[in-house]
């Protein structure tokens, strides 16, 4: 079942050098339960779609061209923030890169978690404590009763993320979007927090975006993959196709960037180039004057997200037309 | 239920409910009165204000002199069994005066820290948190309060309103709360866009429940300190408009005319000085420590336990 169907997201940044076009039709779904990863290089775009999700962006800057983003049969884009209210943090949640600046250090642990449930469930404060232990256990922190007396600053910053991801599920949501929530952390919490944000959606059957620029992080955790770059989607796959297949040049870029793929001692391959200027979208592809594949016509004219094999769709004129293999 | 990985032992019984967090509020009075020092600040000023505000009745049953009455022949007296603290050089009571420009003096203090706080804060939180025209339109209406010479607004005051002690509230209240709306402004526009804030709205939260349990918060230090601050330089400020003759006038009195008069005879009868001083003084370094007590108590991270 259709949890939800992002249709042709446009959104823009309205600044002082003009409108940047940070989302430029972006188009996904998500089904029930579904892991989406989406990658990108810094500046894609990804962060920018989920805040748009969210309603988490300020307006102004920012700006919403166009587009539909069902939950379920609610628009999240055009509803008002007061039905807004309604569903972030019951229906759908999300967890943030830095767990250290996203508690707020003058409320306990306890104050932050129960939040949600006093405002969505009209819990009292006795039953609110009891979920709030009963989570906390299930995030793996334990000693939850003492914990919930805590302020933030005297957690680490592993605890901190197993907080933020109690709370943003102690109402289990239907969706859970987590924007780079290991970027911040130490190797071995990435790991940890990884595990326990699978195991969570196991447990809940709950729908889980992944946003991140590690394609390790996504393969492991993800069953499709959304590659965004220039605040356009460039290819869309199962995890595994993804990376045994790729189509888009782009993608194929990444991935031989991957320090890990390449042979030791030599230079490390960097695409060359650098992203193009939001301010002044191109008018073909975005990729285009960094690809190695780019022909003539890449640069002209527009190019689309098309199914280019059964469940994976590619944004390049040359896979689409050609058939190009990377 | 799959048992999430775990970084610490575990402690057996530690799932039963506790009392589910202690209110931000009973934490920060416990580390309060962990201070003594604050502790301190507090018990003065509360005693002097008590000591000033029961003047009328003090006056004439204790000290035995009221606060206008002359004893010409005397003149300046120094210390005595009889004057405590001496008197002036109209033989008039030093306590007496004392505790009577103390009432003057506490009340411009409370009336700047009232305004301060209220039209200040709130002005500044709405500011800052509307952002956009709205902050453009508020901001720059206090730059031309800012502007508009200080003492002209007071004559101008006076010219339209006649002489009035109420008057110099009035004026005080005006120019108290310019800095204050301008330091919350800063920090809710700061505080806005910070992350905590960000999650507080992916969870649904309200705006009202933003500003009240997450901006408001985190605004107090910088508030109690301001206020802490503000308290002396009206205190100051009214002395000054006392001297211009545009406060407080002859023969009521308030610690800054006491410290002005004395200040002038300084060389001569030196109590006339020494004292008003202290009283200021201890006043002011008690409201300063009360108000660091305060700021410490409100910072959860500041606190070892």
């Amino acid at each position: 079942m259709r949890l939800l169907t992002v249709t042709n997201l446009v959104t823009a940044f309205h600044t002082r050098n003009g409108v940047l076009r940070a989302v430029n039709g972006v188009s996904f779904h998500l089904e029930r339960g579904e892991t989406l990863g989406i990658v990108g290089e810094s500046g894609s775009g990804k962060s920018v779609t989920c805040y748009s999700l969210m309603g988490l962006l300020p307006m102004p800057p920012a700006r919403i061209k166009s587009g539909v983003a069902k939950f379920e049969n609610v628009d999240l884009l055009a509803c008002s923030t007061k039905y807004l209210n309604q569903i972030r943090g019951r229906r759908m949640a999300m967890i943030f890169q830095d767990p250290m600046t996203s508690l707020n250090p003058y409320l306990t642990i306890g104050e932050q978690l129960m939040e949600p449930l006093f405002i969505h469930k009209k819990m009292n404060r006795r039953s609110a404590g009891r979920r709030a232990i009963s989570i906390l256990h299930q995030v793996g922190i334990s000693d939850a009763g003492q914990r919930l007396r805590m302020y933030p600053h005297q957690f680490s910053g592993g605890m901190r993320q197993r907080v933020m991801i109690a709370m943003a599920l102690i109402n289990r949501p239907d969706l859970l979007i987590a924007d780079e929530p290991t970027t911040a952390l130490d190797v071995t919490v990435q790991a940890q927090i990884l595990d326990l944000i699978r195991n969570m959606q196991r447990e809940l059957g709950m729908a889980v975006i992944l946003i991140s620029h590690d394609l390790g992080i996504v393969s492991g955790l993800c069953r499709r993959v959304l590659v965004m770059y220039a605040g356009q989607v460039m290819e869309s796959a199962p995890t595994d196709d993804l990376f045994y297949q790729p189509k888009h040049p782009y993608t194929r870029a990444l991935q031989k960037s991957i320090p890990a793929l390449q042979p030791k001692g030599g230079e490390l391959y960097t695409i060359p180039g650098a992203p193009p200027d939001l301010h002044h979208p191109l008018p073909g592809c975005p990729f285009a004057p960094r690809c190695a594949h780019a022909v003539d016509y890449c640069s002209r004219e527009p190019v689309q997200l098309r199914e280019t094999a059964p469940g994976h769709s590619t944004a390049c004129l040359r896979v689409q037309r050609e058939n190009l293999a990377v | 239920m799959t048992a999430a990985p775990n970084q610490f032992e575990e402690v057996p019984g530690a799932a039963q409910p506790a009392e589910a967090g202690v209110s931000f509020w009973s934490d920060a009075r416990r580390r309060l009165f962990k201070n003594k020092l604050a502790i301190f600040g507090a018990v003065v000023v509360a005693l002097l204000a008590a000591l000033c505000f029961s003047e009328p009745l003090l006056c004439p049953r204790v000290v035995g002199f009221t606060y206008e009455q002359q004893d010409l022949f005397l003149g300046p007296a120094p210390p005595s069994a009889r004057h405590w603290l001496g008197t002036d050089p109209l033989g008039r009571d030093l306590l007496a005066r004392l505790l009577y420009g103390g009432k003057i003096s506490l009340m411009v203090g409370l009336c700047a820290t009232f305004v301060s706080l209220t039209i200040g804060v709130l002005y500044g939180a709405i500011s800052g948190f509307a952002g956009g025209k709205l902050d453009m339109a508020l901001m720059r209406t206090v730059d031309i309060l800012y502007a508009l010479p200080f003492v002209i607004f007071v004559i101008l005051l006076m010219v339209f309103f006649g002489q009035n002690i109420i008057l110099l509230f009035v004026a005080i209240g005006a120019v108290s709360w310019l800095t204050m709306a301008r330091i919350v402004r800063g920090q809710v526009m700061s505080l806005k866009r910070r992350e905590f804030v960000e999650a507080a709205h992916a969870l649904g939260l309200s705006r009202r429940r933003i500003i009240l349990r997450h901006i408001i918060p985190n605004l107090l230090g910088p508030i109690i300190v301001f206020t802490t601050l503000t308290i002396p330089d009206v205190i100051l400020l009214e002395s000054f408009l006392s001297f211009l003759g545009l406060g407080v006038q002859p023969p009521h009195s308030s610690w800054g005319v006491l410290i002005k008069e004395g200040a002038e005879v300084m060389e001569e009868y030196p109590w006339l000085l020494f004292y008003p001083g202290l009283v200021m003084a201890l006043t002011l370094f008690s409201l300063n420590f009360l108000g660091d007590g305060l700021r410490d108590a409100l910072d959860v991270r500041g606190s070892k336990d």
